[in-house]
């Protein structure tokens, strides 16, 4: 455990904090993309660079975008005068705690499992996860990719619909 | 000597950093590197602006600048003094961490960017695996400071400039990426160093550049297309078109946060420029065998600014886009063609060696370009024309 991880940590976990606690839901999006940029610099602090840039391209990038966008796009940004906390918060609590539990006791199971002592950590490259991609796990990008596929069908589907009713 | 010549930065740098301890020596090295292109690059910039000026005045039959100092080269220098000291205005209403944080967000963003890029022999910040997704990622990061930027002033202008910005920069990044994976293909690495040293090869005295293989040719040209329209530039400049939305996303900026977001501009352009360079025109690389003599900065700045040329040009010739005709652009053409070039990219890697693929790849190339004007002119109807608000 470096100086850097804590710092990172630090980061990452006052960018969420601050997404659930903040007022405004733009402050709250943004906040979200500092928890994401938090999260690429851990994955890059673990040599996983292929990890890290995917995450900043795919979620600072675009998610990020998406979201601001969504916000922009529907309600407004402004805050609504009742507050932004929601009244069912004991369940959302119930519910979030019961994820980091399982999360938790996962990750306590699976210690168990690494090899003991100092061990050199494994070097990856994007050229390994590239061939391992179309090699030995290509059924499950083939499927993610028809997924997304579908999905992007059916989002275009959705918004033509719209536009026929219209006219 | 002229192995001299060409690493003259490189010895420079361990000759600087030789004074101090041997274990300082790596972080200075790396220090110097910093401070190097933090300098060059934003004194590119004011040249640029001047060259830029310049050249304008010269296509709109203009003089241009030319009071400050001689030819009005002092005229950037001006700026910034102007800039410097200008009052910074932030509207009441307007939400001031995050007004403040965009223009810092944004030249941080795009100076990230300059770190895998070769500008030489042996001259590159860091030697990434993975320097092309680096350069994306940190190129996909100034689209929310954008959007940071046009939410936070609080103005309609503002808001309208920030989200078209932010449709048209993310309609064009998919082009971008696609006519650049092309390259990744055929060279089998993300590195760029990697990829300019596959392209420093010489048959006959001419040099093995992407460029000058078909789907190379139509690669360059998806990415000069979607180059253009990610750094903002004519005829993409609707997201700051001052006939209609005053400034666009940087309308309530004032003083040297406004200084920031030009620069922020030109820096991109000169970034995506050199990526240009380096996977298409050779990076380094001289453009004949027998002028290999000439250091090779020389070149990685001739054609950077070769290209920033061309960006100037193209600005001062063509009028601005219409919002549907920039976004059916993107998607009902640049897209489909860039997915097309990849299936032409992965034919010509299992083709081998031989005339046949450059016949077979030209000739698909140039059918689907034919094919599809064809399709999209015949969906068009040119005629008088009709106004649906006006009449």
């Amino acid at each position: 455990m470096s100086i850097a991880f804590y710092l990172i940590a630090a980061l990452t976990l006052a960018g969420g904090l601050a997404a659930v606690l903040l007022k405004n839901t733009v402050h709250c999006a943004l906040a979200l993309t500092v928890a994401f940029a938090g999260l690429a610099l851990l994955f890059l602090e673990l040599d996983a660079q292929f990890a890290g840039f995917a995450q900043i391209l795919v979620y600072i990038g675009a998610v990020a975008i998406l979201v601001v966008f969504a916000i922009l796009l529907t309600r407004g940004s402004e805050t609504p005068k009742d507050g932004v906390y929601s009244r069912n918060w004991l369940a959302g609590l119930f519910i979030a705690a019961a994820v980091f539990a399982v999360l938790g006791w996962a990750v306590l199971q699976s210690a168990g499992g690494l090899p003991q002592g100092a061990v050199a950590a494994p070097t990856v490259t994007v050229l390994q996860i590239g061939n391992a991609l179309v090699s030995r796990y290509v059924l499950p990008l083939e499927i993610v990719a028809l997924l997304l596929t579908a999905a992007m069908i059916g989002a275009v589907i959705v918004a033509m619909h719209e536009k026929e009713r219209q006219k | 000597m002229t192995g001299t010549m060409d690493q003259i930065f490189v010895l420079l740098q361990h000759w600087l950093t030789g004074f101090l301890p041997a274990a300082w020596q790596g972080p200075a090295r790396v220090v110097l590197s910093v401070a190097v292109i933090v300098g060059l690059f934003p004194a590119l910039f004011a040249l640029t602006t001047v060259f830029e000026r310049k050249g304008l005045g010269r296509i709109q039959n203009r003089i241009g600048p030319n009071r400050t100092g001689w030819l009005g080269i002092l005229q950037p220098v001006a700026d910034g003094i102007k800039s410097l000291t200008k009052e910074d205005i932030v509207p009441l209403s307007a939400d001031g961490a995050v007004h403040f944080l965009a223009p810092v967000v944004l030249v941080v963003a795009v100076f990230m960017g300059f770190a895998v890029l070769p500008m030489g022999r042996k001259m590159v910040l860091v030697e990434m695996d993975a320097g092309l997704l680096f350069f994306f990622a940190m190129g996909a990061s100034t689209e929310l400071s954008v959007f940071m930027a046009g939410w936070s002033s609080r103005n309609k202008y503002s808001l309208l400039g920030a989200m078209r910005a932010v449709a048209q920069m993310i309609s064009y990044e998919v082009p971008l990426l696609m006519s650049s994976v092309a390259v990744v293909m055929i060279t089998g690495s993300l590195s760029l160093t990697r990829i300019v040293e596959a392209q420093d090869q010489y048959t006959w005295g001419f040099p093995h550049w992407y460029i000058f293989t078909p789907w190379g040719f139509a690669g360059f040209v998806m990415y000069a297309i979607a180059a253009t329209a990610e750094t903002n530039r004519s005829p993409f400049d609707l997201p700051e078109g001052e006939s209609e939305l005053v400034a666009g996303y940087h309308t309530e900026y004032s003083g040297f946060k406004f200084a920031l977001f030009f620069l922020g501009e030109y820096l991109a352009m000169f970034s995506i420029s050199g990526l240009g360079t380096t996977l298409f025109l050779g990076g380094w690389s001289a453009p004949f065998s027998w002028l290999g003599w000439i250091p090779s900065w020389i070149w990685f700045f001739s054609k950077l600014m070769l290209s920033i040329f061309v960006f100037i040009w193209l600005r001062g010739t063509l009028p601005r886009l219409r919002q549907d005709q920039l976004m059916n652009f993107a998607w009902k053409f640049v897209l489909p063609m860039t997915l097309l070039n990849l299936m032409v990219a992965a034919l010509w890697r299992f083709l081998g060696e031989g005339w046949e693929r450059w016949v077979i790849c030209s000739a698909i190339l140039v059918l689907a370009y034919v094919a599809m004007g064809r399709a999209g002119m015949h969906r068009e109807h040119f005629g008088p024309r009709r106004y649906r608000y006006a009449e």
